[in-house]
């Protein structure tokens, strides 16, 4: 049989950046700067486990992985492969946004290549997720326009974040050491490259609209080792929390 | 959620007198016909500085309870078992968000701003719903919260709906209206665990255990001992009596609880068949009413949450006033 590991650690690094980011966006409700932007990451926060779930059935479904709850909520730490940028906890309102920002964006450019993968699967879910993802780049533009151009704090806090998160956000593309080539052969994918160069364009004119100046690219180093299982200290107490109930009994039913 | 039944007032004799001067007797009579004809008072429509003043306090402590009331189900979201809860649990908190804005919206359309209102919620002046002044221990609460807390709410909500004052009706019936799937939700996950494994129901026993005093004071002091209602009553401000209510809740959902084997921690409580009224052991009111005055397990927790988000968010709020950059509308 044809081995298909290539699109489960793919699908797996995909679902884990979705799954605990979306854990973090939901860190913000009750906190948020004004009530509109709680309800917003809520909102975000509630489409993002979505996402993480749909793609954890793929993976129960096509390739008899555990069943999502188990999937997620029972894995070591090494197991998962989410990217550095998702770990770090909420932190304030100029981190958690720029966050959003870089990372939204990547999203959308994945899933807009997905449309034309030849894993339909991926096909399906993202006519899905692009509708949503709309309006969560909206969302993230508009502020980011906003904080970039109003006052002074603002500003110097939305560049300092732009130059802290970005390695981090680079990292988001961090190829697959042993699957890439197979999975842009089998035309599964473009390829992290590629996407990472997409992203660049994308983010590119927001940046400039919101008088920010992007780090040198030539010189940034990428934070990279997610992917492969290395993670920050700040995943083992994400995880520990989020699954301190259901494993109180991973058998019952909650 | 979460309007509770009992208001606090802060005592200030002096400004009601003054403010009672400046009405005019004629107006009144004519604005208490139309509401005892049934008709909504709108934010133009003139109307006594009494009805403004008590208003704006029911709706404000309402709007206040609901960001509040947020918060101890919301230190559960990360930890709720299994993506379907915690997806669920994400939406109703949001729900109780959205519920605040929309309520600070119709509360602003008698003259207080919103941030106002916050700057009176952190400084003390002005209260929320008890209830949210005791801690979420176990996941167990949060479907006690879901179910029973919501429930006793959406009694008090569904009366408030059928009030006088336009505004609060209309954000009371699109609240009333996501409060039932609230409930359901509530309903369905504290069943869950009462059908559950040993260790699930002795979470939830203990959770109900916790809960029901608080419960008991959801509704506020008995009629015989609660201020300044009769007035309220007429202006359609407060639409029914607490012990009314709490009867009323009792009624509709402890045999609910009954009937799935669980026990509410009150050897009095029971139906009496002539009366057809609930009879309970009186709830310890002295420790009510040390809670409201600041001295609850969880008061100061609560506000501190609330002031750090004002506090890290005031840069954010300062760019949003900011003239140098208007957003454009959004080409969705």
């Amino acid at each position: 049989m044809k081995s298909t590991n290539h699109i489960k650690d793919l699908i797996t690094k995909m679902a884990d950046d979705e799954l605990i980011l979306g854990h973090r966006n939901s860190e913000w409700t009750g906190l948020g700067p004004i009530l509109e932007e709680d309800i917003a990451f809520s909102s975000m926060a509630q489409d993002k486990i979505g996402h993480a779930l749909a793609l954890y059935e793929i993976l129960h479904e096509q390739f008899d992985e555990k069943d999502p709850d188990h999937y997620a909520f029972l894995r070591n730490e090494k197991e998962y492969k989410c990217c550095h940028l998702v770990e770090f906890p909420i932190g304030e309102y100029d981190f958690s946004l720029m966050r959003h920002f870089l990372f939204d964006y990547a999203e959308m450019i994945r899933y807009e290549t997905l449309a034309n993968s030849s894993f339909e699967p991926f096909r399906l879910l993202s006519k899905k997720v692009k509708g949503e993802l709309k309006y969560h780049t909206l969302h993230a533009e508009e502020w980011i326009k906003q904080l970039g151009n109003a006052t002074d704090e603002s500003h110097a806090r939305m560049q300092q974040e732009l130059n802290h998160c970005f390695p981090l956000a680079a990292g988001i593309f961090e190829p697959a050491k042993e699957f890439e080539s197979q999975l842009m052969d089998e035309k599964i994918y473009p390829g992290e490259k590629k996407l990472y160069e997409l992203w660049l364009d994308k983010i590119y004119s927001v940046v400039t609209q919101a008088s920010l100046n992007l780090p040198d690219i030539g010189k940034v180093q990428p934070v990279f080792g997610g992917r492969e299982g290395y993670h920050t200290e700040y995943l083992q107490l994400l995880l520990d929390e989020m699954s301190e109930v259901y494993k109180l009994d991973p058998g019952a039913n909650w | 959620m979460y309007g509770g039944g009992y208001i606090f007032d802060e005592p200030d004799r002096r400004q009601r007198t003054e403010e009672y001067e400046h009405d005019i007797p004629e107006k009144l009579a004519e604005f208490e016909a139309r509401i005892e004809g049934g008709e909504k008072i709108e934010p133009d429509d003139w109307m006594p500085s009494e009805y403004r003043r008590q208003l704006i306090r029911l709706i404000e402590q309402h709007a206040n309870s609901e960001i509040i009331g947020a918060l101890p189900e919301g230190t559960w979201i990360t930890r709720a078992p299994g993506f379907r809860r915690k997806m669920v649990l994400i939406a109703k908190v949001q729900d109780e968000i959205g519920h605040g804005q929309l309520l600070y919206n119709a509360a602003e359309t008698l003259g207080k701003s919103r941030e106002a209102m916050i700057n009176d919620l952190l400084s003390g002046k002005t209260k929320y719903s008890n209830v949210f002044n005791y801690p979420a221990e176990t996941w167990a609460d949060v479907t006690v919260i879901g179910f029973l807390i919501d429930a006793a709410a959406i009694i008090n909500q569904v009366a408030n709906s059928r009030g006088s004052y336009g505004p609060y009706c209309r954000a009371l019936e699109r609240i009333c209206y996501e409060e039932s799937f609230h409930l359901k939700q509530g309903h369905e996950a504290f069943v869950g665990l009462a059908a559950g494994t040993p260790m699930q129901r002795r979470m939830l026993q203990d959770a109900l255990n916790r809960w029901w005093q608080p419960i008991m004071h959801f509704f506020g002091p008995p009629d015989t001992i609660s201020a300044h209602t009769e007035k309220l009553m007429q202006w359609k401000v407060k639409m029914a009596s607490n012990d009314d209510m709490r009867d009323h809740f009792l009624n509709d959902y402890v045999p609910k609880v009954w009937e799935l084997g669980l026990t509410l921690p009150d050897p009095n409580l029971k139906k009496n068949g002539e009366t057809g009224r609930w009879e309970y052991s009186d709830p310890d009111w002295d420790l009510f009413f040390k809670v409201i005055k600041g001295d609850g397990p969880c008061n100061k927790e609560r506000l501190a949450v609330r002031s750090w988000a004002e506090e890290h968010g005031r840069w954010v709020r300062q760019a949003l006033m900011s003239s140098k950059y208007r957003r454009h509308a959004p080409v969705a």
